[in-house]
């Protein structure tokens, strides 16, 4: 391995204070006067006990509400975004001991926004645990979509490269398709779909956020609970289950829990492709193969690029918004070419 | 009580028969050797043996029990594998691989003990590893990863091992050795050997029993006097040979004929 197991928790809290260092700065960066240091003011503030001790009296009304009501969600939702995709794209690759396992890639994004959209072009209301019923139409289309393209992908036991990619795309093209045929005939709203396709972290505010914040990173926990198997898998499947790691079982339970976190994900922010091909890749090169590091850094790593991308959508043609996902496949495109390469040598 | 016993087995991939109908016992603390042309049924037996495949007709009992009542972990406590290509495309360590072997003793929250410690570094360095233990197996050998894998199957404890091959990419000093240990283990711990091997003169020099496969059945099988034989060699590889015995090892050797 790149580094020594004894630094991994050393590794883990280095990423998590820059991802938290990040949240303030990118909540602030676009606005004129406002301090990252208020961000961290404004939240204490919010914080029972503890907002005995801070005053943001010197801070002006209308920055408060700015960063609480506008920056914060949106800053927090796209490092659950960021976080789920490329957790889920890490868990992936090593599942399927493929590289360009990606949530994208293989249509399981495209699955969750079909089956939101069709929640919202339904108007079904069935909310259950206090997830949303977009929400579980996303999961439902994703693990359909998920399904589908693994079958169509498979040759006898394994799943090759190319027939991955070709499932998952044509998968996903069709679904989007489909989709964009909904929205159209039931809101002619061209932009909304757009962005939906796109993908986007604007304008959400805190409640779709504290609606999967629960469920996401519970199934993120659940998913460090394979890192052993996982790591085993790497050397060969029969290898594994010689070793007695239940390989079929790890591999369902790896499967939900990632197709779930990506569905919460896409259910509030849409299709945003290549997340979780680039950071785990990168992780993979800087910290190695070992899940028991490369899941949780590159949840933390994701996190941070999100919401790095999100502030170049908002700030780079501003006053108007690009939909972030056009970012991430500006990032992921080229990234994806050359792995696709890299991986023919 | 025969520590693996099979029940008319039967087993293809696809349509076609791969193994045909074998039936045999093993004792516990036997070194056996699968010996057999290219195609004949060697590596998928072992993966039989290891509940791998399950099988068409016919039933495996490892110590009197069904090898498919068995949990995984638990089996994998009993019956370790040595695959006939082993490769690793990411870049763990030789230790992290071998320390892999602990897996069916830990609960999955369970951590790894000084015990499991020693167990590994011995392992490593009754296989002549441990040198090589903070190396990536992305940049060693095909023959030190060969010993990394049987390290690793060291590190599982388990009273029966099987292995596909093992000396095929080893030198001649290395063959020797695993060979050696893997006698060693037979007779200090009295574990169960099976081993497919293609070379019939190492076969006969380390063997309790030889199971000659051709055609996914068992021809012959015995102490190497009984199978190795001239008329038995001719049969199966279709090769006139001549048999005799090695004065130096006291055992059998063959030398091919039509060179
Ligand atoms: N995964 C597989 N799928 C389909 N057929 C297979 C598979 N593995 C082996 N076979 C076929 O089964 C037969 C027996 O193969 P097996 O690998 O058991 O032979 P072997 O005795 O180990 O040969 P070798 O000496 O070359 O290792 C062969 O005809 C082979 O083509
Ligand atoms: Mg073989």
């Amino acid at each position: 391995m790149k580094i020594n197991k004894k630094r991994y928790g050393m590794v883990l809290l280095g990423l998590s204070a820059i991802l938290i260092l990040s949240i303030g700065f990118f909540s602030v960066l676009g606005t004129a006067d406002i301090r990252s240091i208020d961000v961290f003011r404004i939240v204490l503030s919010k914080i029972p006990i503890i907002k005995r001790h801070i005053s943001i009296e010197d801070l002006p009304a209308s920055h408060e509400a700015i960063i609480w009501t506008i920056r914060l969600p949106r800053v927090l939702l796209g490092v659950l975004v960021g976080a789920s995709l490329s957790m889920a794209g890490a868990a992936f690759q090593g599942l399927f001991k493929n590289p360009m396992a990606d949530p994208y890639v293989i249509g399981i994004s495209s699955g969750a926004a079909f089956g939101a959209t069709i929640a919202i072009v339904l108007g079904i209301n069935i909310s259950f645990l206090n997830i949303s019923t977009i929400s579980i139409f996303a999961f439902i289309g994703a693990l359909g979509a998920v399904f589908i393209v693994i079958n169509i992908a498979r040759v006898s036991h394994k799943i090759p490269t190319t027939t991955l990619l070709l499932a998952g795309i044509a998968t996903s093209q069709f679904l989007t398709a489909i989709m964009s045929l909904f929205m159209v005939m039931n809101s002619k709203d061209l932009a909304k779909i757009v962005y939906w396709t796109m993908g986007t972290l604007a304008g959400k505010g805190w409640k779709p956020l504290v609606s999967i914040s629960i469920p996401s990173i519970t199934s993120m926990i659940i998913m460090n609970f394979f890192v052993k198997d996982l790591n085993i898998m790497l050397t060969g499947e029969e290898s594994a289950q010689s070793m007695g790691v239940d390989v079929e079982k790890v591999k369902i339970y790896v499967l939900v829990l990632g197709t779930f976190m990506v569905s919460m994900s896409v259910s509030i922010s849409g299709i945003i492709g290549f997340v979780g091909l680039i950071i785990p890749h990168m992780v993979r090169i800087v910290l190695g193969a070992d899940h028991k590091i490369l899941l949780p850094a590159s949840a933390l790593v994701g996190g941070i690029f999100m919401i790095f991308a999100d502030l170049v959508a908002r700030t780079v043609i501003s006053p108007m918004e690009l939909p972030v996902g056009i970012i991430t496949a500006l990032f992921g495109g080229p990234f994806f070419l050359y792995l696709l390469r890299a991986s023919k040598r | 009580m025969a520590t693996i016993e099979v029940k008319d087995l039967y087993f293809g991939y696809k349509d076609e028969k791969v193994i045909d109908g074998v039936s045999f016992e093993i004792e516990k603390g036997n070194l056996v050797s699968l010996i057999g042309p290219n195609g004949s049924g060697k590596s998928t037996m072992i993966k039989l043996l290891n509940n791998l495949y399950t099988p068409w007709e016919g039933k495996i009992f490892v110590e009197g029990k069904e090898i498919n009542s068995f949990r995984k972990k638990e089996l994998a406590r009993k019956i370790a594998l040595v695959p006939q290509n082993s490769s690793i495309n990411y870049d763990f360590t030789v230790e992290e691989i071998v320390r892999m072997g602990r897996y069916p003793h830990k609960k999955r929250f369970q951590r790894e003990d000084e015990e499991d410690h020693e167990i590994v570094e011995k392992a490593m360095k009754d296989t002549n590893t441990y040198e090589l233990r903070d190396k990536a197996v992305t940049e060693i050998s095909g023959g030190e990863l060969q010993r990394v894998i049987i390290a690793k199957a060291l590190a599982q404890k388990p009273s029966i091992i099987l292995l596909d091959e093992p000396t095929s990419h080893l030198d001649l000093n290395h063959q020797i050795e695993i060979l050696n240990l893997l006698r060693k283990l037979n007779k200090e711990k009295n574990t169960t050997i099976i081993v497919a091997i293609h070379d019939i003169n190492l076969a006969t020099m380390y063997s309790d029993e030889i199971f000659m496969l051709s055609g996914g059945k068992i021809v012959d099988r015995g102490s190497p006097e009984k199978v190795i034989t001239k008329r038995n060699i001719e049969f199966v590889y279709n090769l006139p040979v001549a048999v005799h015995r090695n004065k130096y090892t006291n055992s059998l050797s063959i030398t091919p004929l039509n060179v």
